[in-house]
Formats: C-alpha cells, structure tokens, sequence
C-alpha cells in the first residue's frame, strides 16, 4: 500500500534527523574534539585504569568516591589537591610517552597515561 | 610480666571514685555490654564470661582508652554528623567510673585535614579532660603542606613526622607514623628514619617490659589489595620479637580485626565515624552505609586496662550503642 504524502514527509524528516545525529556522533569521536579525556575515580580504582591519548591532551580526574584521593606521579613530577568527592584536577601531556600515578594516600591504587605523538 | 585486662571491680574500694566501686564495677559492666572481651591464653584466644570472670579481675587503676578514625568533617550518607558521634563516643570515655590514664587517637582524626575540622575534633576530644596522644592518619596528612596542620597540632615533642615513645607504669608506649611518603603500588609506609630510631629507642630496654605500639595503618597486612597493612611493618616486629608482651593497636579500617602470635597481640579499633566492609566483602574499601538505627552498633571505642601480674591479656571493645 502506497504511503501517504505526510507519511512521507515525516520518514524523511526523521531521516535527516538520524543523518545529522550520524554526523554529531562522528564529530564528538574526531581526535580533534577528543583533546580533553576524563579519568573517573571510583571504587578506590582509577578508570580506565590505563588511558592512550594524543600528546597536548588534557587529561581530567573526578572522584566519584566518598572517600578523598590525590593524583600523584609516581616521581611526584605533578601532584593534586586531596579531591574530595566531585572534586577534579586536570594536568596537560604534551610530550609522548608513558606517566605512571597512583593515589598518594591510597598507594594500592594505580593508574596510567600512555601518551602517542 | 604485665597483664592488660579489662575494667575490673575490687570491693575494697567502695565508694571510692578514684578506683572502681562495687556499683561502679556494675555500671560498667552494663556498659560493657555485648562489648567484645577477649583474652588470650598461651597464644590461643578466647572469650571470658563477662561479668563473673570480670569482677574476679583485680584492677591496678591503670588503664588507657583508644579512640579512633573520627573522620571529622566527613558529611556523607555514611554519617552526616561526625562530630556528633565522636560527642557520644567521648560521652562513654567520660561516663566510666574508673579514671583512664590517657586516651590515644590512632589517626584519622579529621576527614580533609582542614583547620576547622582539628579544632572541632579538639575541642571535642578535650572534653574527656584527659592526655591524648596521638598519631596521624592518612586523611591527616591531606593538606597542602602535607602534615604541617598536623604537626602544627600534635608533633611537639616528636621526632620526623610525628613518631614518639613514652613511658607510664613501667609500660613503654610507642606512637609510629605509617601515612607518610606511600610509594606506588605499596601499602603503609615507616621508612629508613624511623625504623632507625625504634631499634635506637628500643635497644636499652629489657625484653620484661611491656610494650604498646600504636598507629593508624595496621602494622600488619590484613588484606593488601585494599592496601590494608604496612610494607616495612614486619621490621618493626622483628625489633620486637625479643619482648615478652608486645601489643599492637591501630586503626585505619574501621571494624575489629585481631590476632595472636607468640608474644604479640594485635588488634584494630572501630572508628567513632563510619564502618567499612569486612576485606574482600565489597566492591571497595569505602564507607559502608547501615540503616541510621544501626550505625552506633558499629562505632565504638576501645579500653584498655593494664595490671601487674600472670594473668594473659585482654582489651575491651564497646559500640556506642552499648
């Protein structure tokens, strides 16, 4: 059965609608708008616990735990404040390689930044 | 050899307020309550009767209450009012018919190391109107000066970031640091320092004399992937082999957890704040939320008490529910 005009005006609006979220997606997974990447600590572990980014990537940790931690270099090269929960810290990598961290107060728990040109 | 024992009654000294009285004795066993007695026997632990046992227990007037992990500043649904519970915990240390020595604090005494939170905690803790010694906990150490608020407070007298020993009854206290300068992937931390200077502060003391060590990281590893123990903490056992009573009292976890090996008893206190889950329980470590009419029988704090005499050791645990 053939469809109605506005049937069919309504599937090609829903058409262009699903196109432009095609394109939004493919915009937010550019490397270009993936300069920012996010650490979530919770659960006293650091997720992902490690994560590759491009060099010039900031890099930001929120603490989703009850419980404070602070993101500390293992050489102490850069060093947060006690986050408390919500809290966020965020340090830039502009040179390629390899930072480990862990959580100066919790020590068990730690984590990776692997960083590519 | 000395004996730690729990609060006892003698009958010579009714009605007398610096000892114990009969109805003193009484009361306290009632707030002893389904507090845990435990003793240990030849290295084998075992649980006393309450109160027969008890008031056949002879006091020596010397004890000493540990208070713990009173997180203040903390305001999450674990406990949204810190500073009110460790006001009841101090409400039991005050209640006691019996004079405590001192009070120690194993650590964790604020939530974020913030001045208001040591102020509120001081003002607090001095209602007792007792001696507190103290050692830091981890979230004591989280300010910008890493420690200087703490130290500021409590490290007169004190050697590298805080650690001390004291003597009183011919027992020797020792007060560790474990919270400071953690490496990657480790757990508790003493350091190259301060074992140095326990094995100096230990080595005119003769293996007769008791000896009570205290900090806030258990000193030994009760469940490491929750970074529960210390990594040099062993060193310091090995420089304490040699005593014939050692005991070992730390906080950090938030629940009891003890045990016995040869001479040496080791034993974590409650915290004033929140609970946490028994090891491997949970997802994390973190606060444990119990429904709000359940929260004070899992909060308490810890009497010691300390007597001459062959009797093996005890140490009493009360909820504030109690």
């Amino acid at each position: 059965m053939a469809k109605s005009l506005s049937e069919r005006v309504v599937a090609s609006g829903i058409r262009a609608m699903l196109a432009a979220i095609v394109v939004l997606a493919t915009l937010a997974a550019s490397p270009a708008l993936a300069a920012d990447a996010q650490v979530k600590i919770a659960n006293f572990t650091f997720d992902p616990p490690i994560l590759t980014v491009k060099a010039g990537t900031t890099v930001t940790w929120v603490n989703a735990d009850d419980i404070p931690h602070i993101v500390l270099e293992k050489d102490g090269k850069f060093r947060s404040s006690a986050l408390d929960t919500g809290d966020k810290f965020s340090q830039t990598f502009s040179t390629d390689g390899t930072v480990e961290y862990f959580c100066a107060i919790h020590p068990h728990m730690t984590g990776k930044i692997v960083i590519t040109p | 050899m000395h004996e730690i024992n729990l609060v006892a009654d003698d009958p010579k000294n009714e009605g007398d307020d610096s000892g114990l009285s009969r109805r003193g004795a009484l009361k306290c066993m009632v707030w002893a309550g389904t507090g845990i007695l435990w003793t240990v026997s030849g290295g084998v632990p075992k649980s006393l009767g309450l109160l027969g046992d008890a008031l056949a227990a002879v006091p020596t007037g010397f004890s000493f209450f540990q208070i713990s992990d009173s997180h203040i500043g903390f305001n999450k649904p674990a406990n949204p009012d810190a500073l009110g519970t460790l006001r009841e915990a101090i409400g039991k240390v005050k209640a006691v018919k019996f004079r405590p020595a001192f009070m120690i604090h194993t650590g964790d005494i604020t939530h974020l190391s913030r001045a208001d939170e040591f102020d509120n905690a001081e003002q607090i803790i001095s209602e007792a109107k007792l001696n507190v010694h103290y050692v830091p906990g981890e979230h004591d150490f989280v300010d910008e000066g890493v420690g200087k608020a703490y130290l500021d407070r409590y490290g007169k007298g004190t050697k590298g970031q805080g650690w001390y020993s004291f003597d009183d009854h011919g027992v020797h206290f020792i007060g560790l640091v474990n919270v400071v300068d953690l490496k990657a992937g480790g757990l508790g931390r003493l350091g190259a320092d301060q074992l140095a200077w326990l094995a100096d502060d230990l080595k005119d003391k003769s293996a007769s004399t008791p000896i009570v060590v205290f900090a806030h990281i258990p000193l030994w590893t009760v469940y490491a992937d929750w970074g529960w123990g210390t990594d040099d903490g062993l060193q310091v056992l090995d420089l304490l082999k040699r005593f014939g009573s050692v005991t070992v009292l730390n906080g950090h976890i938030h629940q009891i957890v003890q045990k016995v090996e040869g001479s040496m008893t080791f034993h974590t206190a409650r915290s004033t704040c929140f609970p946490q889950p028994a090891p491997g329980t949970a997802p994390s470590p973190g606060p444990m939320t119990v429904p709000a009419d359940q929260l004070r029988s899992v909060l308490g704090i810890t009497s010691v008490d300390v007597r001459i005499g062959d009797r093996p050791l005890a140490i009493t645990d009360t909820t504030l529910a109690e």
